[in-house]
């Protein structure tokens, strides 16, 4: 079972369902930069709700899927870090980089449509 | 240790396997939330570590006591190569393989006892323990 | 005295006469129990009703555990007391008092039982002395238990009295931080704040540490992972009321600045958090005055 990938308008909305293997990931990396490039689209949402925990390969892939998004051509950003999951990650010093982070899907979107419209003037 | 349970660790799908395992535990001894998180966590990358540098190897978990607290004992092992630098590994940001190579200090972090043997060509044991707060 | 002479059997048959002697006496020894706890004043706060109930079954329970040598009910007992919050209305004096009259009630009448025979007597304070040891213990724990059941239920009340997550408008909420923090405590705040960031759906947080008197690096690294994580839900910490000595601290831990955003005081971090969130400045102390007593 792969991750989903939806198209919405000018954007792709990623849902990892919970524990996804390694080749899942890598699949996602991989649609997502395919069809970033194929669908011209302007911001990826990567929704982490269901994940009850985010490891140090997690992290990393996270990071890789982003950066590899932004050389693409759109915005990254991750929704849905629980609070559990982010006090964890803090404290086993896991980061996400400059990459951009929001409370949910809904959240993420308002982002990106923020970031598009004014450009990159977001703290 | 009493009640131990064995989970054998050969590929990526076994850390998952790991990591639910010990939040069941987690829950039988009412830990919160957030202390099944790290506890989970920390199994994720003690097995991950297992898969990529032995190849296999075993997570033991089960609960432990001593004179007035209970607590919940993990051991990784392995038959693997070992680690050379145990000085280095436990440096923030020292990687060998595709981690961020926090793997084990952040996990020394998280828990509240860890200790680590490890001989070249014979393998690694780490033992960490997490003692249920009041 | 020999125990070893006596053997088992004796001291079996001797158990069933003092169970015996204290069921035949049930009720002028109650009555002398109640009596002896009126002009103690331990009895204060209590119904005669409550009383006589009470004695009744404790008395039994104390001969049942002699009878039987064990101390099951007793406990049952001390914890149903307990439950019902008859220990909690009551002081130390009151409960270890009423047990130790009642200890020396059973060991006077087996003293007035025996006089003429000291072997026979002190045969049956063998017998006697550690069942009235044991109940003793029994109900001095179930005690203490209690209490500390108490000091825990307050302390945790004070605790979340301690750590109130504000939300002061739509998206902001401000977390003023009072008293001493150790590691303990700043784990459960931040545990709350984050919860606190979920339900509320906020964008920015002010934590307000002016009431706080003292910081070590271990609390102000706390802080940033707070701070880190915070962000990582993908809402804005604002630090404010930092002293110079906290300000030092986080100097001396080497504290990366462009994480931790600071402002001098709460008014001026919640107008800053305004300037992010866009809204326009505006009567910010009567919104916060609105949020406090809401």
């Amino acid at each position: 079972m792969s991750i989903p990938i939806l198209r919405q308008g000018s954007y792709l909305i990623a849902s990892i369902q919970s524990s996804p293997s390694d080749s899942e990931w890598r699949e996602m990396g991989q649609q997502l930069a395919e069809r970033v490039g194929k669908l011209r689209s302007r911001g990826v949402v990567v929704d982490v709700t269901v994940l009850d925990l985010i490891d140090s390969f997690a992290a990393r892939t996270l990071r890789e899927i982003a950066q590899t998004v932004k050389l693409r051509g759109a915005e990254p950003v991750i929704v849905g870090i629980q609070p559990d999951v982010a006090f964890s990650m803090v404290q086993l010093g896991l980061t996400l980089g400059d990459i951009e982070t929001e409370l949910d899907l809904e959240e993420g979107m308002a982002m990106l449509d923020a970031i598009l419209r004014d450009g990159r003037t977001n703290v | 240790m009493s009640e131990e349970t064995r989970i054998l660790i050969r590929s990526e799908y076994d850390i998952v396997t790991a990591r639910q395992q010990v939040r069941e535990l987690c829950m039988t001894l009412h830990f919160s939330s957030g202390e099944q998180t790290l506890v989970a966590t920390c199994v994720s990358e003690l097995a991950r570590n297992i898969v990529e540098y032995a190849g296999s190897g075993e997570i033991i978990t089960g609960l432990t006591r001593n004179t007035d607290e209970e607590g919940i004992v993990i051991i990784a092992e392995d038959k693997g190569p070992g680690i050379p630098n145990i000085e280095l590994a436990m440096k923030d940001g020292y990687s060998t393989s595709k981690g961020l190579g926090l793997g084990l200090p952040g996990s020394k972090r998280i828990m509240d006892e860890f200790a680590i043997v490890s001989k070249t060509g014979k393998g690694t044991t780490v033992t960490v323990k997490k003692w249920k707060k009041p | 005295m020999d125990k070893g002479r006596r053997g088992k059997g004796n001291t079996e048959g001797l158990r069933q006469e003092l169970v015996t002697h204290f069921r035949g006496e049930r009720n002028s020894l109650r009555r002398e129990w109640v009596h002896q706890m009126t002009a103690k004043r331990l009895l204060e706060g209590m119904t005669p009703q409550e009383t006589e109930a009470e004695a009744a079954t404790i008395y039994d329970t104390c001969v049942e555990c002699l009878e039987t040598a064990h101390y099951d009910s007793a406990e049952a007992y001390a914890k149903k007391m307990a439950e019902r919050g008859v220990l909690r209305g009551m002081t130390s004096e009151q409960i270890l008092g009423g047990m130790l009259t009642l200890r020396d009630v059973y060991g006077r009448s087996l003293f007035g039982k025996y006089h003429t025979d000291m072997a026979r007597l002190a045969a049956a304070l063998d017998v006697y002395e550690p069942v009235a040891n044991n109940i003793l213990a029994v109900v001095a724990m179930a005690f203490i238990r209690e209490r500390e059941n108490v000091v825990r239920q307050q302390q945790e009340a004070i605790r979340e009295l301690s750590t109130p997550v504000l939300q002061v408008r739509e998206g902001l909420l401000i977390l003023p931080i009072i008293g001493l923090i150790d590691s303990l405590r700043a784990k459960q705040l931040t545990e709350q704040l984050l919860h606190a960031i979920r339900t509320n759906r906020a964008k920015a947080v002010v934590i307000d540490i002016t009431g706080v008197p003292a910081v070590d690096s271990k609390i102000a690294n706390h802080l940033l992972q707070t701070v880190d994580a915070a962000r990582l839900m993908g809402a804005r910490v604002i630090v404010t009321g930092l002293s110079p000595d906290v300000a030092q601290a986080l100097v001396y831990i080497g504290v990366d600045l462009t994480r931790l955003k600071t402002v001098g005081d709460l008014q001026g971090g919640i107008e800053e958090a305004d300037k992010f969130l866009g809204y326009k400045v505006d009567m910010v102390g009567s919104t916060i005055a609105a949020a406090m007593k809401g």
